[in-house]
């Protein structure tokens, strides 16, 4: 029973972090209809941008650490937001009119820069984010042991997907995404700026990814340039899972996904725990590519 | 319109035909002039082609996306490590049955995920890919070698000579080479090439005119995989070691990013992009490293500027005038 609930602590604390990737696909894929690949390596360069702030710019200065955390994923989340915002405007937007697999090539093409730039900037090995940034404390609860960091990665994560689903349901930006999702003509029509909307998509998905990056990064220590396609593709399988295009559903699956990542690791094999999450990917679009909470993506496929 | 059509597929044909006849006195005249060296980058350089040319048979000629081609290669590459191992059997024999159960595996895997939409394909192959690369590095029932992988100690022989020396593996892949597109010139202009690339421009047409389209990507992947098995045999001789960390999603992107540039569909493109992620950097030191880099823009700019490649291919550029006139 002890194993069991830390296994689900840990898994709600990873799958908070896919859930948080998972909204960037599933906001992009409900406002465009692309699998915006290049997503994954906004969140690595998030993580990259984090680590940066943290040790040339504020490992010197006496801050106390929780305002330096702010400073570090504010940073971060910035940076990332303006570089999704200039990925669409450069590599997606002349391509709106064209085939979809245009646009889907060229996000590769995206992806592979992205990644190769990281490699490049940061080096090719791993970079260690530094032990003093991340609060170490942790409590024993009956046994399960639970640290603050994971309580953080939980709390933010969930408040930043109330936020975000309060923001689409209530506000008049959420209502003209909203609308901009069924329909880009007809949105036009009632005097929604469909360009605006498309921007703000890539402001808020790569910003959710950017603080995904940071707390992964605080989380376990070491950054790759390579996380953002690993992460990036269990990702897509929590936005498949929970039913693409669909916000809560990207919630749901990201940390469904995570519990049953950490389950299956703990219970079944570690070593075969990527190949369980894969499957789950091909299972579910053989047999259910709607996901749990997606009813929509059936007909606009 | 009919006689401009005749008159615009003649002309692919011939540029087509001098772009062979260039490279091929290239390639023969090539290796009396430089080093070991070299021949051996043009070796990766013609292996890359084959797996260029094979997974362009999938995304080119029928529009299926795969982008976990390596998946092919490595089950035709540990095919032919296991069973040499094991059995001793002869190198020939281990390509064709390599290129064989790299076959079945292409049938059996993407049997379940074929009808799905192309962006949806590419991520679901993507997770083919990992899971083939991280069950080899977990080794199953001791066959794989885990991480550490297979060493291949048999070679190819030809009555009696045992190729090992850069120039013999020269000959024999681009040998490999010249017989794959003597193939697939066949195939492209076969039933079955007409069959894959009216799938490609219209699957639901293609069906109504009888068609069957499940049957001709099926067949798309069961060929590609094969050759890509096959490909598998002869860089496992060729490194004596294969092990997981060659079949990585890198480089299953590096292959998709050949085609794609290139030009679907276009075969001298695949061997000019290839020729580019092979051999450019080799050339420029500098350049190695930012390959990658350069490709990823290259794709981007050339989805935005070109999007039908570096050397289109002309059998289809020609059909869409010829329709536009009428």
């Amino acid at each position: 029973m002890v194993f069991f609930l830390s296994q689900m602590v840990n898994g709600l604390t990873v799958g908070a972090v896919y859930a948080l990737i998972a909204l960037g696909y599933t906001m992009v894929y409900g406002v465009m209809r692309l699998i915006n690949f290049a997503h994954g390596d906004f969140f690595m360069m998030g993580s990259y941008l984090g680590y940066t702030v943290l040790v040339t710019f504020l490992a010197a200065v006496g801050l106390p650490l929780w305002l330096v955390l702010l400073i570090a994923t504010a940073i971060a989340t910035l940076g990332v937001a303006l570089l999704g915002v200039f990925v669409e405007r450069v590599a997606y937007r002349p391509l709106r009119r064209s085939g979809r697999l245009a646009a889907v090539v060229s996000a590769l093409g995206v992806s592979q820069f992205l990644q190769n730039a990281a490699m490049l900037i940061w080096g090719a090995r791993f970079q260690a984010y530094p032990p003093w940034a991340a609060p170490d404390a942790a409590w024993n609860i009956g046994g399960v042991s639970v640290s603050l960091m994971q309580l953080l990665i939980i709390g933010i994560s969930l408040m930043l997907m109330v936020g975000l689903y309060l923001f689409v349901q209530r506000t008049t930006a959420g209502t003209a995404i909203r609308a901009t999702a069924i329909d880009h003509d007809t949105a036009r029509l009632m005097g929604i700026n469909v360009n605006s909307v498309i921007t703000l998509i890539f402001i808020i998905g790569p910003a959710l990814g950017g603080i995904a990056g940071v707390l992964l990064g605080l989380y376990y220590r070491q950054i790759h340039f390579t996380v953002g396609w690993s992460y990036g593709l269990k990702a897509f399988t929590a936005a498949i899972l929970g039913g693409i295009g669909n916000i809560p559903g990207a919630m749901v699956g990201g940390l469904l996904l995570g519990i049953l990542e950490m389950l299956g690791a703990g219970y079944i094999s570690a070593a075969w725990k990527d190949v369980m999450v894969f499957g789950i990917l091909i299972l579910l679009l053989i047999f259910r590519p709607t996901g749990i909470l997606g009813e929509r993506v059936a007909e606009k496929v | 319109m009919k006689t401009e059509r005749s008159r615009m597929s003649r002309m692919s044909v011939s540029a087509n035909s001098a772009f062979l006849m260039v490279l091929a006195a290239f390639l023969i005249v090539f290796p009396f002039f430089v080093s070991d060296y070299w021949i051996d980058v043009c070796v990766f350089w013609g292996i890359n082609v084959l797996l260029g040319l094979s997974l362009n048979i999938i995304v080119g000629e029928v529009g299926l996306f795969n982008m976990g081609h390596t998946a092919f290669y490595a089950v035709g590459a540990y095919t032919a490590a296991i069973l040499s191992q094991r059995f001793g059997i002869n190198m020939w024999v281990l390509m064709l049955l390599s290129g064989v159960a790299a076959a079945i595996a292409g049938n059996v895997l993407t049997a379940p995920i074929m009808h799905l939409r192309g962006d949806y394909l590419l991520m679901v192959t993507v997770g083919l890919n990992e899971i083939i690369r991280i069950t080899l590095i977990n080794n199953p029932f001791g066959l794989t070698g885990g991480p550490n992988g297979l060493i291949v100690l048999d070679q190819f022989r030809v009555f009696g000579r045992v190729i090992q020396s850069p120039i013999d593996f020269y000959v024999l892949v681009w040998g490999c080479v010249a017989l794959l597109l003597f193939a697939l010139f066949r195939l492209q202009r076969s039933r079955i090439g007409r069959a894959w690339n009216y799938v490609r421009e219209d699957a639901v047409a293609a069906e109504s005119t009888g068609i069957n389209t499940r049957w001709a990507k099926s067949l798309a992947f069961m060929i590609g995989a094969g050759i890509a098995g096959a490909t598998g045999t002869i860089y496992a001789t060729k490194m004596m070691v294969i092990s997981p960390d060659s079949f990585t999603f890198a480089a299953s992107v590096s292959l998709f990013a050949i085609v794609i540039l290139g030009g679907t569909g276009s075969i001298p493109g695949v061997i000019l992009a290839s020729g580019a992620m092979m051999v450019l950097p080799e050339l420029m030191r500098d350049f190695a490293q930012y390959r990658m880099l350069f490709f990823g823009l290259a794709m981007v700019l050339m989805m935005i500027f070109r999007p039908q490649g570096l050397w289109p291919s002309t059998r289809w550029s020609t059909r869409v005038k010829g329709g536009d006139a009428e």
